[in-house]
């Protein structure tokens, strides 16, 4: 049990890194953008918004928490 | 070789060029102060440990529904993107150090003595540290390997692309027998991380169903532009950093520990009290 703990979480720390909001963030903006085309609204705007959002973001709170 | 097939080759072979200058680092620092053919046996066992979880997973990943493929895989090279994007900002912005692979030799080095006398023959240590080594700095290019081959079905030719970079690497430092301190690692980790960023967010678009106007000739301004936004965001930084530090004061008035960190970052929020 504690070998498979060890390996999600090492897993985890491979994928996700040191910022897990940024995960988040592309997962939701990944969620909207399949939500708007599947409605027939043009969504192919949401990732460079997004991916634009979410560098600034990132960047703010390194910077902010040394 | 079509655009995308061409940025495949770039981004794996700038991306494993990087890992590989880091992972030579480490083989050379241990190979030095112990034991050569045990670094080298370390340094084979890791590299058969990445061609076997390429040649395991790049089947099963080509086998996915192209949508899928590419939502997941858009995701996870964002995922992935954004991570090397702002470090690579941080750095050519001055807020955090620079990678020195003389230092970090000098560390492993030292490390290396401190572990005790190396044996004759087989040393575990050597082994091990070049193992480690040389696994994780290539567990990042394997999965890129992957997703990147995956996504176009083009394993081989990423496969080939990490190959070339990492030969390149070995031969380069093999003939300079020390750390390869003059490779541009921040600038091609800059690069990575646009492309890792531009790609993922395509294919993620795609994979959710977006289509992107002029289809794949939408790379042609998404890599652009995202290069551009990065070193913009890195000349503001630079400057904003250099203006709060020559307005910080310079006497010694006492500060919190926390306006302490952000002074030495040169990001003093506010006056002393």
């Amino acid at each position: 049990m504690r070998q498979l703990r060890s390996a999600a979480l090492g897993v985890w720390a491979f994928v996700v890194g040191d910022d897990w909001r940024t995960a988040l963030g592309v997962c939701g903006a990944l969620a909207l953008t399949a939500l708007l085309a599947a409605t027939g609204i043009a969504a192919w705007w949401v990732m460079p918004l997004a991916v634009l959002g979410l560098l600034w973001l990132s960047l703010h709170r390194f910077i902010r928490n040394g | 070789m079509s655009g995308p097939e061409l940025g495949l080759a770039i981004s794996v072979f700038l991306a494993c060029a990087v890992e590989a200058v880091e992972a030579l680092t480490i083989v050379l620092a241990v190979g030095a102060t112990r034991s050569w053919s045990s670094a080298f046996y370390g340094v084979g066992a890791a590299t058969a440990a990445l061609a076997a979880i390429v040649a395991a997973l790049g089947p099963a990943l080509t086998a996915l529904p192209i949508d899928v493929l590419r939502l997941v895989v858009g995701g996870l090279l964002l995922v992935f993107g954004l991570q090397w994007l702002r470090k690579a900002i941080l750095r050519g912005a001055g807020l955090k150090a620079l990678h020195d692979e003389s230092e970090i030799f000098r560390e492993e080095a030292a490390a290396a003595r401190a572990a005790g006398g190396a044996r004759r023959g087989f040393d575990g240590y050597s082994f091990a540290i070049a193992f480690k080594g040389v696994l994780l700095e290539g567990l990042e290019d394997a999965f890129i390997v992957l997703t990147f081959g995956a996504n176009q079905h083009r394993v081989g030719l990423a496969a080939a692309a990490a190959g070339v970079a990492i030969a390149l690497v070995v031969v380069v430092g093999a003939a300079a027998r020390a750390p390869l301190t003059r490779v541009p690692e921040n600038t091609m980790k800059l690069a990575v991380g646009v492309m890792l960023s531009s790609f993922g967010m395509f294919w993620g678009a795609e994979g959710a169903g977006a289509s992107w106007p002029g289809g794949d000739a939408a790379l042609l301004a998404i890599v652009p532009v995202l290069a551009l936004t990065a070193l913009a965001t890195i000349e503001v930084l630079r400057r904003t950093t250099a203006a709060t530090t020559a307005a910080a004061p310079t006497d010694a008035t006492p500060l919190t520990a926390a306006d302490d960190e952000l002074a030495s970052a040169g990001l003093a929020t506010r006056e002393p009290v």
